[in-house]
């Protein structure tokens, strides 16, 4: 089987498109109003548990109707049309899986439900793929949760789709099957592919991809690249720490500016709080430099999701 | 139309359960009762009475019923359906080829039973084991069609397919005689009736009605079955 072209090739153009998609279910809210479009790539589609992650998923994967506006994947729609199959692959969060199969089966069974050419050879580059080689001769039901998970991803890789959605691909994993899931995603990526997965844990989103969707109550509160975001909440203090040949003078010479709102010495280092984070981070250079001090370490320390998320959960 | 790999599949699926125990049970019941009948009876009335009535009204779609709901029923239930439907299989190729499993597997448990529960009483050169394996057939064919269906169309298909063969099929197709038009045991005793010629079989409906109502009944179904699974909709937002 021969590697699909970019998906940008794609007829249609954008590899997803959502267009002020909603979804309700009688007057209960789920998705509002939701317009994105996602390229290749990883992006994560992030959001506390309940805001509407899955709901987006299933839309985009037609396994849900939306209630109004308009959603199509690589230029075609995706509600009743199995046939967009051929070109995505979903991995759902639920762990059912046919466990009576050896992992092996289940994604040989796969390939010909998709009536691939070279079953064997297309299962075969699946299962390497996420490493499970080794257990692909073990029934399913042996599998630990990553494991099941990995084999997930193999069957719904082994038609070489353009675009994979993964609904919370890394629950129940412990830490390296993280890691490993997460270079395959990367890998994946680099291929050219489409990969929109959803997460509610922050880290996971931050290392995985540059490219967010946050979703919270339903709606997209911002899309985009993860620091840029973040960066745009110029009403929000940004917190800096920063560490230097001589913080105390480094803290009085800061007190001045007027991008900075505060300065706290603590054992770490000088903690600065920042209203305009373009600002700050130009001029302390030129401060440190100015004032004689050398700059040791200058890190945001709330640059993680969890204060992204906090701040557009209170807006 | 029909998928080798979703028929192997749901085979697999439906036996290594075990549910599947259940289905060898009402058979087992059928051929020991007749063993028994015809050991101890007096009178050789009781065949076509016991094997139309018990076999047909509780046997076989008691079978049906346990199988025509789980071979899509339960993936649909447990989620494992996801990974059928995540591929361009046509949701026409998915009904078909569950339903022909659940057909299959109900005939072996339900219709051969009735035919050896049948040769047990009468012999080998009896009409009536004859008629009532094809009658068997004919009914385990719809039966089948109507409970997969269900399967799609409620979580709690085992019950209201139980409330449907007590109230429908065991009471009103044989107290009204409209209903008989839409019992698929009618259409299963009137094919019975019309090779064995038997008056106690109690079949109500004409063999040309049954015929073209239970075409007509199974096609109904599964069409209605794949419209329903073609809109599958996973519900709720599980994160």
């Amino acid at each position: 089987m021969t590697a699909t072209a970019s998906p940008n090739g794609a007829p249609g153009g954008s590899a997803i498109e959502l267009r002020q998609v909603s979804r309700w279910y009688g007057n209960v809210v789920a998705v509002n109003d939701i317009t994105m479009t996602i390229g290749p790539g990883v992006t994560g589609l992030l959001g506390p548990n309940g805001a509407g992650k899955s709901t987006i998923l299933h839309l985009i994967a037609g396994f849900l109707e939306p209630s109004r506006g308009e959603l199509t994947v690589a230029g075609q729609r995706s509600w009743r049309n199995p046939a967009l199959f051929a070109r995505l692959g979903f991995v759902p969060e639920r762990d059912a899986v046919w466990s009576f199969l050896t992992g092996a089966e289940f994604v040989v069974a796969t390939a010909r439900l998709h009536k691939l050419p070279d079953v064997a050879g297309a299962a075969r580059r699946a299962i390497e793929m996420v490493e499970m080689t080794e257990a692909s001769d073990r029934r399913i039901a042996t599998y630990s949760k990553g494991m099941r998970q990995r084999i997930k991803v193999a069957a719904a890789l082994v038609h070489d789709p353009e675009v994979l959605l993964l609904d919370e691909p890394f629950n129940g994993m412990d830490p390296r099957q993280r890691l490993h899931m997460m270079d395959l995603l990367h890998a994946e990526a680099g291929r050219g592919r489409v990969i929109l997965f959803s997460s509610h844990i922050l880290e996971e989103v931050e290392r995985l991809s540059g490219t967010i969707q946050v979703i919270v109550g339903g709606r997209l509160a911002a899309s985009g690249d993860f620091r840029a975001i973040r960066r745009l909440m110029t009403s929000r203090p940004h917190v800096f720490l920063v560490r230097s040949s001589d913080d105390r003078q480094l803290g009085s010479a800061l007190i001045g500016r007027p991008a900075v709102s505060g300065v706290e010495v603590t054992p770490r280092g000088l903690q600065v709080r920042t209203s305009d984070y373009g600002a700050f981070t130009r001029e302390i250079a030129a401060l440190t430099r100015q004032e004689g001090i050398r700059l040791r370490e200058l890190l945001p320390a709330d640059e993680s999701l969890e204060s992204v998320f906090a701040y557009l959960l209170a807006s | 139309m029909l998928n080798p790999v979703i028929i192997a599949l749901t085979f697999r699926a439906t036996m290594g359960r075990k549910r599947a125990l259940l289905f060898a049970i009402p058979a087992v019941l059928l051929i020991a009762i007749s063993a028994l009948l015809t050991a101890v009876a007096r009178s050789g009335s009781w065949p076509p009475e016991f094997l139309g009535q018990f076999g047909f009204s509780v046997v076989l779609p008691l079978t049906a019923l346990i199988i025509g709901t789980s071979v899509l029923g339960a993936e649909i239930d447990d989620g494992s359906v996801v990974h059928l439907l995540a591929t361009p299989v046509s949701r026409a190729e998915v009904v078909l080829s569950k339903f022909v499993v659940a057909a299959v597997l109900t005939i072996a448990f339900a219709a051969i039973p009735e035919y050896l529960a049948a040769l047990i009483a009468k012999g080998p050169a009896s009409s009536l084991a004859v008629g009532l394996a094809a009658g068997a057939l004919a009914a385990s064919v719809v039966y089948n069609a109507l409970f997969v269906l269900l399967s799609v169309l409620t979580t709690r298909a085992i019950a209201v397919g139980l409330l449907y063969l007590l109230v429908w099929e065991g009471l009103l197709a044989n107290l009204v005689p409209g209903v008989g038009l839409l019992s698929a045991g009618q259409y299963g005793l009137s094919v019975a009736n019309s090779i064995a010629h038997n008056p106690a079989l109690h079949a109500h409906v004409g063999l040309g009605t049954a015929l073209v109502m239970g075409v007509i009944v199974t096609v109904v179904c599964l069409t209605l079955c794949t419209r329903r699974l073609a809109a599958f909709s996973i519900k709720g937002d599980a994160a």
